[in-house]
Formats: structure tokens, sequence, C-alpha cells
């Protein structure tokens, strides 16, 4: 059965109409002077989710960050958590943590004591704080480092400082401000996962800012992707990638090849797109509505073949062009092929084998084919 | 050959400074040290033995045999300098510690002011020193006087019903040095405080602190180095300050400056006045370089 669903299977409580979301963001605005940071913005986040906030930087995705944990309010609009409206409530009285982009360690204190700040700060028992900041300590693996000083660590080691100290109060929600922007990229795969794993064993709700779509595609179970203060999707990975709702999310994810043409019904219930580059697309996908319309078509790199031979039905979802650049990547290689009215179009083949016959060159004649289903019909 | 004129160029870098303070610091000080273990004398110099070149080697010992500490050991004999002493550094104190809760709130708001307006503070800051200083102390007088500017005020508004007796004495001074030193103050503490990351307190509210709290365990602790560059810069000025406590000051002020004032030129004692300037330099130093080294062990583990 083909599925655009969610990464752990059993997790979907979005699809679900009678679940009750656990962080409500309602026609919230937020304005710095006559800049609209958030505009008319609204967002059911469920508990044990771990959600993204994915956009360029200015999309206002920190600012909806901060507004959760008290450091701005909303110009109008509510945030509900748990049930509770936050309006007025300060940063120290919200069941939420943050971790902080520039991990905001305090330079003064040893590991063990910017772990112990928010938990002596609820004047908890010296011996509770203890065992907790033992346990916190041996979950991001910091034992040895207890009495040193953030400025005698590694990035990493102040990165799960950091984690360690946000997560010590067991907060409802915690808040990640792109966690992992300072990691080098190996040391940024690691803690995606350990992440993930920390999130799935403290049952916990995430909600993490990130430029990096790779990074919000790998951890969270649903992404919105947001830009000039709105959110254009919320969906899960798979979703967003497959399924992009608009031409902003299509080119925003990944890499898209996107042809633009006059939709009409064909033979067989499909549809024909008439495209400016010269052949049609024969598609299932869209529905009557199209119809008569100007729509574009979106595929993915991935879902285009690149052949010297014609395929079967040689204008229909395929093309001839000329092979303008290989770029060989490893575990992949990217073809640019340049079509005859001049447009490019990006295709990509994994490597499975270590090496091919006869591979294709520069300037050669290919034909580039695809799938009526491989890609996806933009509504706009 | 570049490289031999690149070390020969930092060596004369660090001789420059090295130089200068060897000139117009080393060298006074041994000239005012000699002095302190001389003898008054009717004489030009003031003071024996003079140090004669044209007597030769005898000339040398016979100098250096006439050398005592007797100078010193009349400092402790004299209650009058121990005092002298112990009234200076507790003046110099709490003056330096009011200029330090007046200067904190300045220095504060100094850092939090948007990013355009802060060079404009910091110039106002530093604007008092365009004007001299003697000059400033000055009108201090005006202000202060029974008739002064101050009394004029409150009497009109009627807070008071007769003029308040400020001038010439210890609170005159306090005020003074306050005043004075104020910059000295501000300009370390904002620096430190300047240099503060704002999330540092972001993250203290997050994790529970209210305002305050906030200010009290994070902001403060890592505005300790400005504070204790501050202190230092206040007090050991204000320690051997002459010009405040004789213009402000009263006859109750005893302070070791205006005592060295009245041995060098009301008595004309220069040795004397030179023990006393040695013994106020090692009750600074000595104190301040056990610190420091402290501080920098501290910051060594």
């Amino acid at each position: 059965m083909k599925s655009l669903g969610s990464i752990r299977r059993s997790f979907a409580p979005w699809t679900d109409p009678s679940a009750k979301p656990y962080i409500s963001f309602r026609n919230v605005t937020k304005k710095f002077g006559t800049f609209v940071a958030v505009d008319d913005l609204s967002l059911d986040i469920y508990h044990r989710e771990f959600f993204a906030l994915l956009g360029a930087s200015g999309c206002g995705k920190s600012t909806l960050l901060r507004m959760l944990a008290g450091f701005e309010q909303p110009t109008s609009g509510e945030i509900i958590l748990d049930g509770v409206n936050m309006a007025g409530t300060p940063p120290y009285r919200r069941p939420v943590n943050m971790m902080f982009q520039s991990y905001a360690l305090f330079p003064h204190m040893t590991v063990e004591n910017n772990i112990a700040f928010g938990l002596k700060q609820d004047r908890m028992p010296k011996n509770e704080i203890a065992d907790r900041v033992a346990q916190m300590l041996k979950l991001v693996k910091l034992e040895k480092f207890a009495t040193r000083k953030p400025h005698q660590l590694s990035g990493g080691q102040r990165q799960r400082v950091a984690l360690a100290r946000s997560l010590a109060k067991r907060p409802k929600v915690l808040l990640l401000d792109e966690p992992l922007g300072a990691l080098d990229k190996k040391l940024r795969e690691e803690t995606q996962f350990e992440l993930m794993d920390l999130q799935q064993d403290l049952g916990l709700t995430f909600v993490v800012v990130t430029h990096d779509q790779e990074e919000a595609m790998t951890m969270a179970d649903r992404i919105a992707v947001m830009a000039a203060g709105k959110v254009n999707q919320v969906a899960t990975p798979a979703e967003i990638y497959e399924a992009p709702n608009s031409r902003f999310v299509a080119d925003f994810i990944g890499d898209v090849n996107i042809f633009d043409g006059l939709a009409n019904p064909s033979q067989g219930g499909d549809l024909d797109i008439a495209v400016a580059e010269g052949f049609t697309i024969r598609t299932p996908v869209g529905g009557a509505d199209v119809r008569g319309a100007t729509r574009g078509f979106a595929i993915r790199p991935e879902k285009i073949r690149v052949t010297r031979e014609a395929p079967a039905d040689a204008g229909i979802n395929s093309v001839r062009g000329e092979m303008w650049d290989i770029a060989y990547l490893g575990d992949m290689t990217v073809y640019i092929i340049k079509l005859p009215n001049g447009q490019t179009v990006k295709a990509s083949s994994l490597n499975a084998q270590r090496s091919v016959e006869n591979p294709l060159g520069y300037d050669e004649d290919v034909w580039i084919s695809f799938d009526g289903d491989a890609g996806v019909l933009l509504k706009d | 050959m570049a490289r031999l004129v690149n070390g020969i160029f930092n060596r004369l870098v660090i001789a420059v400074p090295f130089g200068w303070l060897l000139i117009l610091f080393l060298v006074p000080f041994f000239i005012v040290f000699r002095i302190s273990l001389s003898q008054t004398a009717i004489a030009m110099p003031p003071y024996t033995p003079v140090f004669d070149l044209a007597a030769g080697w005898d000339g040398l010992k016979d100098f250096l045999s006439q050398l005592s500490l007797d100078n010193f050991i009349y400092l402790t004999q004299d209650s009058l300098y121990v005092k002298a002493y112990i009234s200076s550094v507790t003046i110099a104190f709490f003056a330096t510690l009011l200029t330090l809760l007046v200067g904190y709130p300045i220095a504060y708001a100094m850092a939090q002011a948007p990013r355009t307006v802060r060079p404009t503070l910091l110039m106002l800051v530093i604007l008092p020193f365009w004007t001299s200083f003697l000059i400033r102390v000055y009108a201090w007088i005006a202000i202060l006087k029974p008739e002064g500017f101050l009394n004029q005020i409150l009497l009109y508004l009627g807070l008071i019903h007769e003029p308040l007796i400020i001038l010439n004495t210890n609170v005159a001074v306090y005020i003074g040095i306050v005043y004075s030193y104020l910059p000295f103050m501000v300009l370390p503490l904002y620096s430190a405080l300047e240099k503060l990351d704002g999330t540092l307190i972001e993250a203290a509210e997050d994790l529970g602190c209210t305002q305050f709290q906030a200010f009290w365990k994070v902001t403060f602790p890592l505005s300790l180095p400005g504070v204790i560059a501050g202190f230092l810069l206040v007090f050991i000025p204000a320690t051997g300050e002459f010009v405040i406590p004789d213009l402000l000051g009263g006859s109750e002020t005893l302070m070791i400056g205006k005592t060295l004032w009245a041995e060098f030129f009301s008595n004309r004692d220069w040795p004397i006045s030179s023990a006393v300037a040695i013994v106020l330099l090692l009750v600074l130093v000595i104190p301040i370089a056990l610190f420091q080294n402290a501080q920098t062990k501290a910051q060594g583990e």
C-alpha cells in the first residue's frame, strides 16, 4: 500500500479529529513596529510530537518559539498550552524550557551547576537535585565533565550541557532553537538521532526551529514550512516532500523541476498538460477542477530517468535533450539536461553499482522520462 | 632577513613602554626611596647625606653608612601617621563603595540603552574631563557652602529651615570623591555589562528566575571583573587624594595625602614625606598584588 504517513506508524494524532492539541497558536500576530514577524498564524501541536518549524531566516519561526517561551508577547491572538492560555504568564512560570542556539550556558558556573540552576530555582531538596543532575549527566554522557566550566568543553559537549540543562526541570515542552546549528556535519547527524531517541524515551513534546530542511526531515514527526510570518504547509516529512501543496514548498524542500502548461482531460480519465518545453505530461493526479487551467507539475530529480534510447510513447512524459552537466557525488550522480527550448532539467540516479559500462557523457543526446504519477500537480 | 627585522621590531614594541615605565615610574620611585632613608637638613637640597661623585669609593661608602630607616621607625611612633593611613583607607573604601552604588545603575542603564544612543551616553560620562579637575572641585564649594546652591534650593523648597553644614566635613569629602571618580567606576562596569550576552538572562528566566533573580545570579557575577577594576581604579587614587580633602574637607578630615603635603611644603621635611609616600605605596600595592595573584591562580584552574 502506498503511504505518505508518519515515520512512527502508530503515532499520528493530527489525523484523529477527536485528539486534543497540546499547543495551539490561534490567530497569532506579532509586529515589531511596522514589521509583521508572525502574521495571523494558527497551528496545532500534539502531545509527544516532535514538531519542526522550518523556514529561511526572518520567516518568523524564532519569533513563534520565543512567544511560546514567553520572551515575546503576541500583538494579537492567543497561545494555549495544555489547556491554559499563556497570555501574561512570564517565562519563569511557563512549563516549557528552551535550548538556545548559542547554548547560553552560564560561563561562571560548572557543568553541574548549570544543570542544577533551574532545579535550585524551584527549591528542590538538595539530595534530589544531586540525583537529577547525575541522571542528566548520564543521559548526555558527560559524567566525567561535571566540574568543568563551559569554556573547557568542546562545541558538542556544550550542546549536550545545554540540552541537559533544558531537560533537567522535566518541562512539558522542550523548545530547541537551531539546536545543532553550531555543530559540524558528522556530529550534527549523530546528534539528530540522539535527540530523536531522547524525545521518544522521555515522552516529551519537542518543538524545534531550524533552517536546515534535512535536519527537520530527519527528526520531526511533522514540519511546518514557514515564510513571511505564515505557515505554508504543515505535514509529515514524506508529505512535504512528495506532495507539496504549493510552488513555494516544492521549491523550498529539496530539488525540484517544475513544468508549466495548460491542463486538459485526456482519454482514459488522465490529465494532459501541454508544457512549454514541448512535450505532454500525462498524469493520473489532479481532479476535474484543474481542467482548462494553467498549472505547474513538480517532479523531483531522482524520479527522472535519463537514457540514450527513446522510451516507448516518446513525447508523452518524455523529452529529448542534451547532457549539459554531470556531477558525481559518490552515492549518486546528478545530471543537468538542456531541453530544446533552453530550459534545464535536473535528474539524479543512485550509483548502485561501483562502475557502469559506457556511462553517459557530456554533450550526448539523451532522453529524459518519468512516470505520470511520480510528480505532483501544484495548486498554483 | 625579514625575520630578523621583525624580531627587532617586536623587541622595540615591548622596549618602548618598558623604557617609559622605567624612566617615569621606577627611577622617581628610587629617588623618593633614597630620600626616605635620609635625614632632614636646612640646606639645599633639604636632606643629608648628599651623594658626591668626586669623593670616589670612600664617598660612596660614607654615603651608604649614613642612610637609615629612622624615618620609617618614626612613622610608627607618632600615632598621627597610623591614624591618617587608617582614616584614608576607610574614607576611600566607603567612598568607593558609594561610587559603586551610584555607578552600577548608570553603567547598567547605559548597557541596556539602544545601541545608537550608547556612544552619546559614553560621551556624557567622559565629558567632565574636558574641565579641569581642580575647577570642578572648586565648583562643589559653591554648591555645598552654607549659602550655596544646595542650601538655597532646599531652603526655598522648605525642606530645611536653616542651612546644612556640609562643606568642610567628611560628607563633603565623600561627595567630592564619588563625583570626581564616578567615570572611573562607570567605564569598566559599562564595558563588562555591555559584553554580557542577553540570552544568558533569557536562559535564567527560562529556568525559573524573575528578572531580579536573573540579575543577581547571572548579570552581577559576570560583571564582577568590571566591579573589581572600577573599585581599584577609584580606591587607589582616592586613598592618596589630596585636593578633595584639602578643599572640601575640614579639620576633622585626616587623610594621608594632606599629611604628606603638610610634611613636604609646611615642614619642609622631605625625608619624612618620602617615607609616608613609600608606605602609602606599600599599603596599596601589596594587597592588590596578592589579590591579582589569587585571581590569576583562580583563572588558571
